[in-house]
């Protein structure tokens, strides 16, 4: 099939960026978008001309690398899935294809279709743990955890960090992705110590990197490719709400 | 038989002596201790955030040792490790059904075909269950049951119920685990991260590791790093065949950069390709897909008994479920009645192979082979095939765009991971001072082939319960003034080596995409060093390699430069770094006249064509020296000693 790309080229973060068109002939529909996008930057490459920069490792839906905006979505038009397991099945022939980067104040471009996202990681810093040295924990059943909590967490902590949340959303809220890891450890017995405090550092810092309010849209929870609920952002204002009651933490 | 170069260096396990059980206690309480107010005094930079990394880097800070932590992806968070589906084993014997840290540790030893060290093997299944509860405590959401407690699943080449699982995302949860540890000891500044940071080079002073130069992949800035130790956990090197399960950026540079700086690299041909993953399908193909192991339990593999019945199916004229049952060819049934569909992963992937060798494979390449829950489906009903492989399944219909309720799955094997890796002693050092890899980057635990859910739980022990008691003992040894500082010769020398290297890269301006030269190199691993090998295929090979290596060199294109973020030329010295791999990973095979584990020459098999291992000869650990551009890589033997198992050939039939 034959497809025809509008790619976000942006040299650096302080370059000027614009979007670039590509005409692709020979596209096997069983290709993913992602070694179309191979084929596009050998062509590139043998042209002299540069590569379109990509994140990427795992192609497998897993690791939370890609993040391509495609035709005005996070991870393209299938629900439920990231860009790496996107194919080119799912576009016609003849097709043109818009290719960006996530847009948010909080995640500046590096270059192309590359972001920094670091920013989830210092919110992790901020709380998104529990405290417990290396060999001091008690056996590991000692504490029974109902088969529904621990269905729970793990529904919360399905989370890749892809940031597609964050790219979806009007405001830019990174509230799904913190909702998520502050719920996964709310409903453990394991995170309850730190619960309060937990999610008051977390949103803390949320506030600080320059992510957006929510607005409860629920456009995140849609485009998550984890389909996290919005259910655990109701837990997380429960819990912060909660937590600003009863500490003079942060 | 012994090589003919002698060593001149003697490899020193330093496994310590006494009763196997008693070993790694003894060893523990003889290890020397930093008092806890100078540990602020040390630095200990760590390569690599998957298990192996994260969990090391965490725990060495919360001792107060001062790290810096390095990988490549944009988060530690997204090593490799994350994608590690099935689950971890742990000899906690919660089932009750038998298991014991003897037998986790003989399931692992005979597994492995008995190519591994029976002290670190024992030690690896002693802390197994310390690694369960510590993940636990973190709040790593593992599977259980109705109960409350902790859930078990079965996994190949045991006869217990070990495996502990967070649904088909275990090492995705283990990770988050050991990432949360980490990014608390960031919090508490005892880690400093360096994301999207390379490391190109090990640097050496008076012998010892000193620090490693480190490109900014962002700016393309090179840096310095001095610390006190340093340790690669820079996982597998299973790109070098191109097509793999590996995440796309993973890699041997770092091992092999320390490699030409005089670690050993030991078993480096021993490598594990998986039976149960998603056949290529064209040229464009960039990587593959396992599907789990645990399929085999109810699928059945055959493939069409008559090669004309093949190739109508091959040419789309025919439909697997067309075929009677009379024309199928249950082949592993057939062969192994015993163990059926449920023979170790070499096993029922060199059997695939030979069936596709044939002519009877399916699928338009020729190269796949079926896994029918047909059967399965008709006596537990849908329901509960569904309920068991659901996310699998929807994962094979997301990718193949086939309906595997309905018409049989399709699956061929693919490279998953190395068991070689650089040589480390007991206490996972390597054979340079100062210098130790952890996880899949050495070779130390699995002998010649792993068993499944066991790389998780190697990774974690060496992380976070073996590397804090024997990385003191180095570092009390040496003091903390044992320091080279990053203005030092050594330093600039390595800074100039490796921007040396960048700009040759950059220079060549050859006609070839990096990725033309990667896939040309896995090709010749796959044809000559994969599943089966000769040793005319591998001669062959070497020459192949070594033309290609020429080629590279002088025709490879890297457009950009380096000051900007480059992935091309990332991955132009990874792949510079591959193929000289490639031809260690040759020699290799070649030298070890057996076949052992995934290891399977073709002059080496019994009359009904099992492998056929030589142990008068070949109970040894290979460990190769580098000694220079295009000189030939000198063998070092480590014999490997059986006290408590005895070694007997591996049967299924
Ligand atoms: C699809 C798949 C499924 C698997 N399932 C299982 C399973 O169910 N059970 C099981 O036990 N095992 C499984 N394995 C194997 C297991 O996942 C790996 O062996 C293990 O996770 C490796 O961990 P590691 O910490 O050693 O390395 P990795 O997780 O690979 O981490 C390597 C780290 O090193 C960094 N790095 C590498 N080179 C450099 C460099 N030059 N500079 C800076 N940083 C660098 C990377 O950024 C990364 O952080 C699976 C493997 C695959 C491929
Ligand atoms: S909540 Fe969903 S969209 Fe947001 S980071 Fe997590 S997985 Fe990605
Ligand atoms: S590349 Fe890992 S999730 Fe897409």
């Amino acid at each position: 099939m034959k497809v025809n790309l509008k790619v976000w080229r942006q040299k650096n973060n302080n370059a000027a960026g614009k979007l670039v068109e590509y005409g692709l002939d020979n596209i096997s529909p069983d290709m993913s978008f992602l070694e179309m996008i191979d084929v596009l930057n050998g062509e590139l490459t043998r042209k002299g001309d540069e590569p379109v920069a990509f994140d990427h490792d795992c192609r497998e839906g897993i690791c939370g690398m890609c993040s391509m905006y495609i035709n005005g979505r996070a991870h393209g038009p299938q629900t439920g899935a990231t860009t790496c397991q996107l194919h080119m099945r799912s576009f016609n022939d003849g097709e043109t294809i818009i290719v960006e980067p996530w847009r948010a104040r909080a995640f500046p471009v590096i270059k192309d279709l590359m972001v920094d996202r670091t920013a989830f990681d210092r919110i992790m810093q901020s709380g998104g743990y529990v405290s417990v040295n290396t060999g001091s924990a008690p056996d590991a059943n000692e504490i029974a955890i109902s088969r529904t909590i621990a269905d729970e967490a793990m529904d919360a902590a399905q989370c890749i960090g892809c940031g597609a949340c964050v790219a979806a959303c009007k405001n830019a809220s990174a509230m799904l992705f913190v909702a998520a890891k502050v719920s996964h450890m709310a409903v453990l017995p394991q995170g309850q110590a730190e619960r309060s405090i937990r999610a008051e550092r977390m949103v803390a810092q949320m506030d600080a990197e320059g992510f957006g309010a929510c607005s409860f849209t629920g456009a995140c929870s849609v485009e998550c490719p984890k389909s996290i609920s919005l259910d655990h952002i109701a837990r997380m204002n429960r819990e912060y709400l909660g937590a600003k009651l009863t500490s003079e933490n942060v | 038989m012994a090589p003919n170069q002698l060593s001149t260096m003697e490899l020193q396990s330093k496994v310590p002596a006494g009763p196997l059980p008693e070993k790694w206690s003894r060893h523990k309480f003889a290890l020397k201790l930093v008092n806890p107010a100078n540990k602020r005094k040390y630095d200990v930079i760590v390569v690599g955030t998957g298990l192996a990394g994260a969990s090391a880097a965490a725990s060495l800070a919360e001792l107060g040792y001062n790290l810096k932590a390095f990988c490549f992806q944009d988060s530690p968070r997204r090593a490799h490790s994350i994608a590690a589906q099935g689950g971890i084993n742990a000899a906690k014997n919660y089932q009750n059904d038998g298991d014991s840290v003897f037998r986790l540790f003989y399931d692992t030893i005979k597994g492995g075909d008995y190519r591994a060290r029976e002290g670190n093997v024992h030690r690896l299944a002693e802390v197994s269950v310390s690694i369960i509860d510590q993940c636990v405590a973190q709040g790593v959401p593992f599977a259980r049951e109705y109960g409350g407690l902790l859930a078990n699943r079965s996994f190949g080449g045991a006869q217990v119920s070990r495996t502990f699982y967070a649904r088909g995302q275990t090492g995705q949860q283990l990770l988050l685990g050991a990432y949360s540890a980490l990014s608390r000891q960031v919090a508490n500044g005892k880690v400093k991260l360096y994301p999207r940071t390379e490391m190109l080079d090990l640097v050496m002073e008076g012998g010892k590791a000193r620090g490693i130069i480190t490109r900014n992949l962002v700016t393309g800035k090179i840096e310095s790093h001095s610390g006190h130790a340093v340790l690669l956990c820079t996982g597998g090197y299973g790109n070098v065949f191109y097509l793999s399960t590996n995440a796309m950026g993973s890699n041997v540079t770092a091992a092999w950069r320390a490699h030409k700086h005089g670690a050993l690299m030991a078993n480096p041909c021993f490598t594990q390709i998986h039976p149960t993953c998603i056949p290529v399908k064209g040229d464009y193909q960039s990587k593959l897909t396992l599907m789990s192991e645990s399929l085999r339990n109810d699928g059945r593999v055959w493939v069409p008994k008559s090669k004309e019945d093949a190739q109508k199916i091959q040419k789309g004229q025919m439909k697997a479920t067309d075929l009677k049952e009379e024309d199928r060819d249950y082949f592993l049934e057939r062969r192994y009645p015993s163990f059926g569909n449920l023979v170790p992963r070499d096993v029922a992937s060199r059997n695939a192979k030979y069936v596709c060798d044939e002519g009877r494979g399916v699928s338009k390449t020729g190269l796949a082979v079926y896994l029918d829950f047909a059967d399965a489906i008709k006596r537990d009903g849908q329901k509960t095939i569904e309920a068991k492989y659901g996310n699998l399944f929807e994962m094979y219909e997301k990718i193949v765009d086939d309906n595997p309720y309905e018409t049989p799955m399709m699956i061929y094997p693919a490279v998953h991971y190395t068991m070689g890796g650089l040589w480390v002693d007991y206490n996972l050092m390597t054979t340079i001072p100062g210098l130790y890899a952890l996880g899949e980057a050495n070779f130390s635990d699995h002998g010649a082939n792993r068993l499944g859910a066991s790389a998780l739980m190697q990774g974690l022990a060496d992380g976070y319960f073996v590397i804090p008691y024997t990385v003191g003992d180095y570092l009390a040894t040496i003091g903390p003034a044992d320091k080279v500082s990053v203005d030092s010769p050594a330093f600039k020398q390595a800074e100039k080596r490796v921007s040396d290297q960048v700009q040759r890269l950059l220079s060549i301006n050859g006609t070839k995409p990096v990725d033309e030269f990667h896939r040309a190199l896995g090709l010749i691993m796959w044809d000559y060093c994969g599943m089966s090998r000769t040793a005319e295929g591998l001669k062959k090979a070497k020459v192949m390699i070594q033309a290609l290596k020429k080629e590279f060199w002088t025709n490879v294109r890297v457009t950009g430069d380096n000051e900007e973020m480059n992935q091309a030329l990332e991955n132009a010295g990874r792949v510079a770094d591959f193929i000289e791999l490639g031809e260690l990973m040759v020699d290799d095979a070649l030298n070890r006249e057996e076949s052992c584990g995934g290891h399977f020459r073709e002059e080496h098999q019994t009359e009904d064509g099992e492998a056929l291992r030589n142990d008068d000869d070949y109970a040894y650990v290979a460990a190769w020296e580098y000694t220079g551009e295009n000189q030939p890589e000198v063998l070092h033997t480590e014999e490997l000693v059986f006290e408590n198992v005895k070694l007997t050939q591996r049967s299924y039939k």
